[in-house]
């Protein structure tokens, strides 16, 4: 029962909602679960609820060690490595 | 779309795809069992398999809630909305699931009785606002992701005085589930199920925090690692398992750190805590009785409980006979194993509950895998 | 015809939809002269018989039919009206037929506004003119207050071929080219989006249209078509399903070529829906030789309604008539049957 997505906080309003919005498309849902919430933050939305924030840091560190691995591939078959 | 999109990238997977194929030490075997229904969806529906080393084989464990509902809950909540006349409130994923005489939600649905799709259980609540004079149900299901918005509609039930607001709870609980497969005879004694280590679920840990798998980890000497929900973080995860059963560890890794920390999301815990309390026992479908699974309402909040508020009539529904579900489930048998699959229980005409949750292993492999057959007629 | 004459007229502003309105009798005249007659006017109909006469040119005659039970009435992009026009025409067009006549059948719920009928009727006029077809006969029935969904619509139109060339599923062969007009998934979105309050930052609206011109400059130019279907409900997922069982062949599409906007990706997203089985009413499908899917790719691309179009897929032999896409990852996966009412995944 996992189905939940990454959306950014747009608007907050009043008794612990926001507004959230991912790729053009908004929905007004429940924050009441999040605290220290800002403009900007992005947080994993499920059935209509914000459930965690997303760390930016941690999310780039990720796809820099997937990057890394693309590095690696392209430097190896540079110079004529069969891996 | 940020933190989604990239986290999809073809040219990526293709990468680390590699890597997990530079990685394999050629005369051994991995078998990873992928615990979350929804990491079961990501695997099929992005074509993973054709992408890992023929030695590396994928399980697909029990963490779908649909699938686990045993036959007599379903019929509980069919028997709320037909006798008790309520209006009874359901995630869409249960609507076809049968229970006894292949009965479903949305078959009453049909023959009359007043049953609603929502998309979020706050829809409910707002449902029974809307009508004063009639009982209204939330049918809650779920592991730890979906447990907290089921908690705080108790909560604003209660502080709202919505009098006509009751809760079938039948919230899950992933720990014990992963132990359950541990214990099982097939696993621990008998070695059927070779089982070299988990992906953990990727929501529910953003919930629960990557601290309780440290119990398995090292009780069961198995790695897991934490996965985000993408494909590149399903297999990146699977780089992860295979770099520590080469090196013969079992830890706690987390791929998604970006939504996971250790401890996970304490406001939404407290308030889980607040609410609900355990079950000594819940029935699963294909696992029986699994001992401190399953939550209930806590006497406190009584009054939202649909079990105290209605008098339900026990049925004793059972699968089918010749249903491989149980084992599926457990990762003992595969669907293509089970002598129904693809014939008699398609996603059309579901036996079982593995096929009726787009999740389950059997609607995952029929709807997106059946083309690997192909390659035999 | 000598105009009739009524004591009040229809009030469109105010007035309410009445079980007398379908009983036969005067105020059914007066609903079908002040609203439908008026509105759809033509010589044939305007001679109100009970049946049309028509003359058609050549001598292959196509017909399609279909019912309108869509709800919510009005949307971003279109209403029922327009809709049951446009998905009418498609389906005669489809075969590559020229679109001529309409017969509509409504059956209006007692209460339902006049005003809002009105507005349904006006759109269905002004497609029927975009489209040059004629509504030229048509029934009304009332059902009592709470029997209906305000209105129900019955189109059923009928076209010639204008070239002696029979296409369907059973003209396929393995080898052909398949080409999609446009963008997926954004009736669907559209519709659903009103359901689950979601709002766009550009709003999304139906592709209800009429396909009219662009499959006639298509016909024209690559007569070699084989087969041409627009994917409604169920989406690209029904429609490749059910060529490939009536061609008897296996289909092969590739996921990277499939057009479909940013924010319909974003909004299945959050539905949990593939775009893939989502509902279309503006596009189509067609397959042809692999050797003419470039010019007809360019034709299409000229015409203003497949600015979007692209190359997605091809046929193959196949017994087993599998529908499979190659992701962005190279893996494969099916492209299977819908089961039942895509209802909207949480897990």
């Amino acid at each position: 029962m996992c189905l939940a997505i990454p959306v950014k906080v747009e608007q907050l309003l009043s008794d612990d909602m926001a507004l959230v919005n991912i790729g053009g498309v908004k929905k007004e849902i429940s924050v009441a679960l999040i605290e220290d919430l800002a403009i900007g933050d992005y947080v994993i939305m499920h059935v209509g609820y914000a459930l965690n924030k997303i760390d930016p840091q941690e999310a780039e560190h990720t796809l820099e060690l997937f990057r890394e691995m693309g590095v690696l591939e392209q430097v190896l078959s540079d110079h004529g490595v069969t891996p | 779309m940020k933190y989604v999109d990239e986290y999809r990238d073809g040219k990526m997977a293709r990468h680390i795809a590699e890597k997990i194929r530079q990685s394999v030490k050629g005369d051994k075997s991995y078998h990873f069992m992928e615990f979350c229904g929804g990491h079961t969806h990501a695997i099929f529906r992005y074509g993973i398999p054709d992408l890992l080393p023929e030695n590396v084989k994928m399980i697909h464990g029990p963490g779908c809630p649909v699938c686990i509902l045993p036959i007599p809950r379903i019929d509980a909540a069919i028997e709320l909305a037909e006798k008790h006349q309520v209006i009874l409130c359901s995630y869409g994923d249960m609507m076809r699931v049968p229970g006894s005489r292949r009965r479903s939600l949305l078959k009453a649905k049909a023959d009359g009785a007043d049953i609603r799709m929502v998309y979020s259980c706050a829809d409910a609540l707002a449902i029974a606002r809307g009508n004063p004079d009639k009982q209204v149900v939330f049918f809650a299901i779920g592991f730890e992701t979906t447990t907290p918005p089921t908690a705080l509609i108790i909560q604003q039930a209660q502080k709202q005085q919505v009098k006509n607001f009751s809760v079938f709870c039948n919230h899950v609980l992933t720990p014990s589930a992963i132990s359950t497969i541990l214990e099982s005879p097939e696993v621990r004694d008998m070695g059927l199920v070779p089982l070299d280590g988990f992906i953990g679920p990727a929501h529910v840990s953003t919930v629960i925090g990557s601290q309780p798998y440290e119990y398995f980890a090292e009780e069961y000497q198995k790695p897991v690692v934490i996965a985000g929900f993408e494909p590149l973080d399903v297999l990146q995860a699977i780089l992860m398992l295979v770099e520590q059963v080469n090196r013969g560890k079992a830890e706690v890794e987390n791929e998604f750190t970006r939504a996971v920390t250790e401890q996970g999301n304490l406001k939404a815990k407290n308030l889980v805590a607040d609410i609900f309390e355990m079950r000594a026992e819940f029935e699963w479908r294909g696992l029986g009785l699994v001992p401190y699974s399953g939550l209930r309402i806590k006497p406190e909040y009584g009054d939202y409980d649909a079990e105290k508020r209605f008098v339900l009539t026990a049925s004793k529904g059972t699968d089918h006979k010749a249903c491989e579900c149980p084992k599926i489930l457990r990762g003992v048998k595969t669907p293509k194993d089970c002598k129904l699959f693809g014939s008699k229980c398609t996603p059309e005409n579901p036996i079982g509950s593995c096929m009726v949750s787009s999740e389950g292993a059997c609607a995952a492999y029929y709807s997106y895998g059946r083309h690997q057959q192909k390659h035999k007629s | 015809m000598k105009k009739q004459k009524f004591t009040h007229k229809l009030d469109l502003v105010n007035g309410k939809v009445e079980m007398v309105h379908g009983a036969g009798g005067k105020a059914m005249s007066q609903l079908i002269d002040q609203l439908f007659i008026d509105k759809f006017t033509n010589p044939i109909l305007n001679q109100q018989n009970d049946q049309a006469s028509l003359t058609l040119p050549g001598n292959k005659m196509v017909m399609a039919t279909d019912n309108h039970v869509i709800s919510p009435l009005f949307f971003p992009g279109g209403d029922i009206g327009s809709l049951s026009i446009h998905g009418t025409v498609n389906d005669v067009v489809m075969s590559g037929a020229r679109p001529l006549y309409i017969s509509c059948a409504f059956i209006l719920e007692e209460g339902y506004p006049l005003s809002e009928l009105a507005q349904i009727i006006d759109s269905m006029a002004a497609a029927a003119r975009e489209a040059n077809v004629s509504i030229v006969t048509g029934d009304t029935k009332v059902v009592e207050k709470g029997h209906g969904d305000g209105v129900f619509i019955n189109t059923t139109g009928i076209g010639v071929l204008t070239d002696d060339i029979a296409r369907g599923a059973d003209k396929i062969k393995a080898g052909d080219k398949i080409l999609v007009s446009g963008t997926l998934g954004d009736h669907g979105v559209a519709i659903m989006s009103l359901r689950e309050n979601l709002t766009f930052d550009t709003t999304i609206e139906s592709d209800s249209q009429s396909l009219d011109t662009l499959v006639a400059s298509m016909v024209e130019t690559v007569p070699e078509i084989s087969c041409m279907r627009d994917p409604t409900r169920g989406g690209l997922a029904a429609t490749m399903n059910e060529i490939a069982q009536q061609a008897d062949v296996g289909i092969q599409l590739y996921e990277d070529a499939i057009p479909v906007k940013e924010q319909v990706k974003s909004a299945c997203e959050f539905l949990g829906l593939d775009p893939l089985y989502v509902a279309n009413e503006g596009k189509l499908v067609a397959f042809c030789p692999a050797g003419k899917a470039k010019q007809l790719l360019e034709v299409m691309r000229a015409h203003p309604q497949g600015q979007d179009a692209a190359i997605i897929g091809e046929v193959f032999e196949d017994t087993n008539n599998f529908v499979q896409l190659e992701t962005s990852f190279g893996g494969m996966r099916m492209v299977d049957w819908i089961n039942g009412e895509q209802l909207p995944r949480i897990c």
